[in-house]
């Protein structure tokens, strides 16, 4: 039995120690927000933050995680994913929407070490999740919809 | 021969089918309220609505969900004619295995007649098909035909609906019906009276349906022809919506499978003893090939981890069968040597074309090819089956339920009736949802477990791996100028499969005709007034499992006919997009998109210069699919070291009326990248019967880095609907590649696009 945090609040689970965290939440937890996609780290659909950091889940092993604060889409909350979320249903962003959680994940992560990205730091932060329905163009502009949304005095935290 | 399977023959005989809503009824589809269920406080007045006692609007959707929001589209037909509040309406999906679910306007759509034959022949023809799919149809997602084929039935249901509540009300108060309103889900009298849709719900459902009532006029629309953000948006933000592999049931169990790596292949003898000392782990079986699927092995167990590991320790002997022989490169040798011979069947004559180019001043020729490719939808390959007590209950992401549901049932021996489909959001679809082998291999699977509900995902490497490929094709050209650079004649023959034979074969187990439209749409079709013309296609029977793909033959022939185009302009000394308007004389819809992308994209000014060392170029592209014309102008930069990139796309689309705009430009943009993918990166090639490609890592999909700007305008129209998701793709190829030749002279006939060789 491994303990975990997950989502503000200690969650115990019984997977063996080699299992990507993404099958944890999603074959022992049945938190589905969090997606398959590819298996190697190549797609981002199964983006969760390890202590606010954007980590591709599918090859985070249960043993890597140890004492740090897992959060998934599920759990995402605060000034900067309401921004996210804003933007995101203004701009009507989504399609199929599979690869979505996987992208706010990304948002989230970028937004909050770089307070006002540029398109070239925006591309290079979200480059690594896919979406086959070609959500790009609105992605871009939704995150930075987002950035000015909440205004300057959130950025970074400690 | 049984009256359907006549039908089938038929169908497949004739490419595929669909019909204009225009020579059909619309009301014969409404149905009444008995084939919907019912919750607490819920009223089905008919087919397609349900109304709350708590004023939920739900509307029944025929169509999944795959990205294109069809299901806010068709809810917006609805909800507009009922008067409904917006913020009240739900949807749920419809029961499978109704007539009046079934699509009528795609299978129109795959006659093969040239759209501008209007004929005897074909509008017999198209009035035969409709008829026929009205009873013996399927109830698909495809041919970007969905509001085509709703576009009259929604608003009717809604329509009818209204006028029942506005009975119900004038009924209750003694007042006479025309002098009620209707407006946000609320009716109401000037005398003051005033009641809600969940109010009057119980009083309508006592009068009897009516089919007669009127519909709106464009000018009396509140919610058709305006930008509708999606309905479930938020749902898919927060992880909550439910595609097909989130669903999670009671003891539910979880199966990985390895299939042969030879497409077609079985399993000739396996060692499960090392996967089944693995933890979780509960049977091993070997399932065979289903709906033109691979054989290989299952192995199910507690988790998706856990099945996931045991499934790479079961030792497997693999019997390869025919296809162990067959590589891609072996397969464009085929299709070219076919046109060293063959002229094909001709879908498009017009004079004497062999005769005009012979007497041509000037002659151009070029070979055109395009390789296969896969779906890679982001959603991996899955499926959810529950068998017990002789009936099924099926959780699946498909574009086919009706034929996934006939596909269960006999994997299961068991009847049609006796299966529940329950259809999920698709994350993605792209056409590889059409088929249906993953839904009767999980069927098996589930056989398998006795009673336990078990969720089969595929690996993404299973996925790329064991996909039906868009066919790969071969495609030559001449064409003939007179000495003023006027074109005489054209002349095109393409070689490659029939998607439409090989799908008739995988769902219906019988054999098709010798013509399928969509071995040469995008080719015969185009609206160009040639003076003499013939195109033509061979179909070549190859082992490669070949399936629809979105655009299907337009995303390839787009990519010919239109490079071929640029090509002949530029051999007439002719500027592209006045060479293509002077072929248009007679079709002023497309002149009108083409002159209109040129204005938008500042086609009279030079593109501006790139940095040092780059060169830039501009090209254009006109294509007509699936009803739409789309016109796009594509912007290039191509640095010292020959690394391309888009830079930005301009896209007209004329797709009639516009019933949300706000989604029509999500699918310009999701085409234009879609494409683009193709057009970059996207080749599935093979080896001795063997896949190479495997993953994102090397079947690559666009990322955001490489997303041009795109820009969307959209013409203002009145005509009936056409086709959204598909058409706005096959211009995106060449209008790249003709961008790269301005830009650097190079002319490229091959995709995907490659400036120097890998």
């Amino acid at each position: 039995m491994t303990t975990i945090q997950l989502n503000g609040r200690p969650v115990d689970v019984s997977a063996e120690a080699d299992t990507p965290l993404l099958w944890v939440l999603r074959g022992e937890l049945h938190l589905t927000g969090t997606k398959f996609g590819c298996g190697i780290a190549a797609c981002g659909a199964c983006t969760i933050h390890l202590d606010g950091q954007a980590v591709r889940s599918c090859v985070t092993p249960l043993s890597a995680v140890g004492t740090r604060a897992v959060t998934t889409i599920e759990g995402l909350s605060g000034p900067d994913a309401d921004a996210l979320h804003g933007a995101w249903t203004n701009l009507d962003v989504v399609q199929c929407g599979y690869c979505q959680p996987g992208q706010l994940m990304s948002a989230w992560a970028l937004i909050r070490a770089n307070a006002e990205p540029t398109d070239l730091e925006i591309d290079a932060a979200m480059s690594g999740n896919l979406c086959r329905c070609g959500t790009y163009p609105r992605v871009r502009l939704a995150v930075r919809q987002a950035t000015m949304s909440r205004g300057p005095s959130s950025g970074p935290t400690p | 021969m049984k009256r359907r399977t006549f039908v089938l023959r038929l169908v497949a005989a004739t490419g595929a089918l669909a019909v204009g809503w225009t020579f059909f009824p619309p009301r014969r589809r409404m149905g009444d309220g008995s084939r919907i269920s019912e919750g607490p406080g819920e009223t089905a007045l008919n087919g397609w609505v349900k109304i709350g006692t708590d004023n939920t609007v739900t509307v029944i959707m025929s169509k999944s969900e795959m990205g294109q929001g069809i299901h806010t589209t068709l809810a917006m037909l609805l909800a507009d004619e009922l008067d409904a509040d917006w913020s009240q309406v739900r949807v749920e999906m419809a029961p499978v295995g109704d007539p009046i679910y079934n699509n009528i306007a795609t299978v129109v759509d795959g006659l093969p007649f040239h759209p501008d034959d209007h004929g005897l022949i074909q509008r017999t023809t198209a009035w035969l098909t409709a008829k026929t799919m009205r009873e013996a149809g399927v109830m698909i997602t495809g041919g970007s035909s969905s509001v085509k084929d709703l576009w009259l039935p929604m608003r009717q249901a809604g329509a009818s609906t209204r006028a029942l509540l506005v009975s119900a009300a004038a009924a209750t108060w003694k007042v006479p019906e025309s002098t009620i309103t209707v407006a946000g889900g609320v009716l109401s009298h000037a005398n003051g009276l005033r009641a809600t849709f969940g109010q009057l719900i119980t009083e309508a459902s006592t009068l009897t349906l009516r089919s007669d009532a009127p519909l709106k006029s464009a000018a009396q629309f509140t919610l058709i022809g305006k930008p509708m953000r999606r309905l479930e948006s938020a749902a898919k933000q927060r992880g909550t919506a439910t595609f097909g592999i989130d669903v999670v049931l009671p003891g539910m169990q979880y199966a990985s499978v390895v299939m042969c790596p030879v497409l077609g292949g079985t399993v000739a003898s396996m060692d499960t003893a090392a996967a089944r000392l693995l933890p979780g782990v509960k049977q091993v079986v070997a399932i065979d090939g289903h709906n033109g699927g691979t054989g290989g092995v299952a192995v199910i167990a507690d988790t998706p981890w856990h099945a996931m590991k045991a499934a790479k320790s079961v030792k497997v002997a693999w019997s390869n069968g025919a296809m162990a022989t067959v590589s891609s490169e072996s397969v464009m040798r085929t299709l070219a040597s076919t046109l060293d011979t063959e002229r094909g069947h001709a879908y498009l004559t017009r004079g004497n074309v062999d005769d005009a180019l012979a007497a041509a001043a000037k002659q151009v020729t070029a070979e055109y090819r395009a390789p296969f490719l896969a779906h890679a939808t982001m959603e991996p390959i899955n499926c959810t089956v529950q068998f017990a007590d002789g009936r099924a209950t099926v959780w699946a992401s498909t574009q086919v339920p009706g034929l996934a549901r006939r596909a269960v049932a006999k994997v299961l021996g068991i009847a049609s009736d006796q299966v529940t489909m329950h259809v999920q959001l698709l994350g993605g679809g792209f056409g590889r949802r059409l088929d249906i082998d993953y839904i009767a291999q999980a069927a098996a699977i589930a056989q398998a477990a006795q009673g336990e509900p078990v969720q089969t995902i595929w690996s993404r490497e299973e996925d790329i791996r064991h996909d039906f490929y868009r066919p790969a094709c071969v495609s030559r050209f001449s064409a003939g100028l007179d000495a003023s650079g006027k074109l005489l004649a054209w002349r095109n023959v393409s070689a490659g499969q029939s998607v439409v034979a090989a799908t008739i074969g995988r769902y219906f187990g019988l054999p098709a005709g010798p013509i399928d439209k969509t071995t040469s749409e995008g080719s015969f079709d185009q609206p160009y007034e040639y003076p003499a013309v013939r195109v033509g296609h061979a179909i070549v029977e190859l082992l490669v499992p070949t399936g629809f793909w979105r655009a299907v033959g337009h995303s390839h022939h787009g990519f010919f006919t239109e490079s071929f185009m640029d090509e002949v302009a530029v051999a007439a000394k002719s500027d592209p997009i006045a060479f293509r308007l002077a072929l248009l004389a007679k079709h002023p819809r497309h002149a009108r998109v083409l002159t209109r992308v040129a204005e938008l994209a500042g086609w009279a000014s030079p593109l501006d210069a790139g940095v040092e060392g780059t060169r830039r170029g501009r090209g254009v592209a006109l294509h007509e699919s699936f009803g739409s014309v789309v016109a796009q102008v594509a912007e290039v930069t191509i640095a010292a070291d020959n690394t391309l990139r888009v830079d930005r796309v301009v896209c007209v689309i004329d797709c009639g009326f516009p019933v949300n705009p706000n989604m029509i430009q999500q699918q310009v943009e999701s085409a234009v990248v879609f494409g683009l993918s193709a057009a970059l990166h996207g080749e599935i090639t093979i080896t001795d019967g063997r896949v190479t490609q495997g993953n994102f890592n090397d079947y690559r999909p666009l990322r955001m880095s490489e997303c041009p700007a795109i820009v969307v305008d959209i013409i203002p129209s009145v005509e009936h609907p056409e086709g959204v998701g598909e058409p706005p793709l096959p211009p995106i190829a060449p209008a790249v590649a003709n961008a790269i030749f301005a830009a650097t002279g190079t002319r490229l006939r091959s995709l995907p696009l490659r400036l120097s060789e890998r």
